[in-house]
């Protein structure tokens, strides 16, 4: 444990910002690394979303990203399932592995990617006309699982992990789009959670959600721990400091700051990190 | 007092926007009680179980009536849309979903042409494509004919309709790790439904009312066909072009048999109109 610890401060001490090729190896060799962005830019046209990231994703951990508005986590989260194959104008460079394999590289479907690599966004995303029973089963049913027990099933178990169970239990059939907003949301975290996926990104899933959800959704994240590795986009930093174990403060397109997030919230490397925190600027 | 007078001008505004629609609908009214009164007289048992026959027929009192052309409307009508509907939803589906496909310039190209061309030339069309070679007038080359009017119709609509689907939506799908293809089949046509549906309605009324294209396609028939396959391999009567015939015959009870046919080809379109009013309240109460 300890040893881990200090491997970990080892390989976050130095300034993740700008890191030259060579020094990645070492990253590699952490052995619980789950997903690992390598030198990772995206530009949008000509403008920069994110710049140069090296970051390791550590298996079965819940991994968070802060940092003011529009200083790129949303566009870093996306680069990790290839979501960008799909907005017009946007460029990844650099490589992001998924257990050592560059998901970027040519002969790698993305599709697969997606499918390992799971999605919650910052915005609700129902699919406005099928049921809320479809929704959630629409990426199982949608590659050809038809066991209406097994969907029964999974549609229970991920209502109820999403904190949603019990308030749409009664109306499965109804449409997802006549849900409240947070609701949306949650339906939108079971659906993703339904698929299973090895790595689950979630931006900004609370935002919408009142203490009481956002509790169930925390509680949720922590047993999930256990079987999915988590990245989470946050504004909220006591979010952050509750439940993720690694936090990275981005900047304008910069990665700032990576640390474990006991350290990064108690004794940060950079000042400006210390600043975000401490809400002096952001 | 200020909010009195903006209560004031709100029912102005709905006063005069309310006499704006009854100006437009009166004359449809007009339109539609006229034809009524023109060709009820020759709404009878008749004229839905005969063939039309000689004016001979008409003129002696004989049985005629138009059983083979509200048939082959509907043979040609529904065939027409069997070509269309396909075609024009994947050309939509492809305008709208990979609009940097390299084929796509083409095809908008294709679309916009076929859209602008006039429904005579369409039938010119059809008339060098199917009835050359096949020898004959017929049924299918109506149809072929009519889905050239439609085609361009569904294709736009179906655009659009796509169009308005956030994006957001297909993006949730693809995170689902579903391919491309499944995300538009799956969740977004569905949740365009509605549109869809409206589209293909236009394109029918549109190409239901056609009489130009079918003169020299289908080009008409008095009789009912020997066979069953001369629904599609033979010359087939149509409404919009029986009623043009009746229309400019020498013959009375002809003309008043030709505004029952305006009645016929009327309340087959409203019928289609209501069918899809019926699925858009449909889809509406879904969305809810
Ligand atoms: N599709 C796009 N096209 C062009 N620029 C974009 C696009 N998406 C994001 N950007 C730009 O990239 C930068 C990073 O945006 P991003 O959405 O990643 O920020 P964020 O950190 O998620 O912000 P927030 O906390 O507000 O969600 C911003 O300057 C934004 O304007
Ligand atoms: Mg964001």
């Amino acid at each position: 444990m300890e040893q881990a610890e200090a491997r970990k401060t080892l390989v976050t001490r130095a300034p993740y910002g700008r890191r030259p090729e060579g020094q990645t190896a070492e990253l590699r060799e952490m052995g619980k690394v789950r997903m690992q962005a390598r030198s990772l830019s995206v530009h949008y046209g000509t403008a920069v979303g994110v710049r140069d990231v090296t970051l390791p994703i550590y298996n079965q951990q819940i991994t968070a990203l802060i940092g003011p508005s529009g200083c790129g986590k949303t566009t870093f989260l996306r680069a990790l399932n290839r979501m960008h194959d799909q907005t017009r104008g946007a460029r990844v460079t650099g490589q992001a592995l998924l257990d050592g394999e560059d998901i970027y590289a040519p002969k790698i479907d993305p599709v697969i990617i997606r499918r390992r690599v799971g999605m919650v966004f910052q915005k609700p995303t129902p699919f406005p006309t099928m049921s809320i029973y479809d929704n959630v089963v629409a990426g199982l049913k949608l590659v050809g699982i038809r066991n209406t027990a097994l969907l029964d099933e999974v549609v229970e178990r991920a209502l109820h992990q999403a904190a949603l169970w019990d308030e749409v239990k009664d109306r499965l059939r109804n449409p997802g789009g006549s849900l409240s907003g947070g609701q949306q949301q949650r339906l939108s975290i079971a659906r993703a959670l339904a698929v299973e996926p090895e790595v689950l990104l979630m931006d900004e899933p609370t935002s919408s959600l009142d203490p009481q959800s956002t509790m169930r959704i925390e509680e949720l994240m922590a047993e999930l721990k256990t079987q999915v590795t988590i990245v989470i986009v946050t504004h909220n930093m006591q979010q952050a400091s509750r439940i993720s174990d690694h936090t990275a403060f981005f900047y304008v397109g910069d990665l700032v700051e990576f640390n474990p997030t006991r350290k990064m919230f108690t004794n940060p490397d950079e000042d400006r990190t210390e600043d975000y925190i401490t809400g002096r600027f952001g | 007092m200020n909010l009195k007078r903006r209560h004031w001008r709100d029912r102005l505004m709905l006063g005069v926007l309310s006499a704006a629609t009854l100006l437009v609908l009166i004359p449809l009214f007009i339109v539609i009680a006229y034809v009524v009164v023109q060709g009820i007289g020759a709404l009878n048992g008749d004229f839905f179980t005969k063939e039309l026959g000689s004016p001979a027929r008409a003129q002696m009192g004989q049985e005629t009536g138009l059983v083979h052309t509200i048939l082959g409307t509907m043979v040609v009508d529904l065939l027409a849309l069997l070509l269309a509907v396909p075609l024009g939803i994947g050309a939509g589906i492809m305008l709208s979903e990979y609009p940097d496909h390299r084929l796509n310039p083409l095809l908008r190209l294709l679309n916009d042409t076929l859209n602008g061309m006039p429904a005579i030339l369409k039938g010119l069309l059809a008339f060098a494509l199917i009835v050359k070679p096949m020898g004959t007038f017929s049924g299918f080359a109506g149809a072929v004919a009519l889905a050239f009017v439609m085609l361009p119709i569904i294709a736009r609509t179906t655009e659009s309709a796509l169009m308005i689907i956030p994006w957001s939506i297909r993006e949730a799908g693809l995170a689902l790790g579903l391919p491309r293809w499944r995300v538009v089949l799956s969740t977004i046509i569905p949740t365009a439904r509605v549109g869809l549906i409206t589209g293909i309605l236009i394109a029918f009324a549109r190409a239901a009312g056609e009489a130009a294209p079918l003169l020299f396609t289908s080009f008409g028939n008095n009789y009912l066909p020997s066979h069953w396959s001369g629904w599609l391999l033979g010359p087939v009567d149509t409404l919009p072009q029986r009623l043009y015939s009746l229309a400019i015959s020498p013959y009375k009870q002809w003309h008043e048999m030709g505004w029952a046919a305006g009645i016929i080809l009327l309340s087959m379109v409203i019928v289609a109109f209501v069918i899809g009013r019926l699925a858009w309240s449909g889809g509406r109460v879904a969305k809810r």
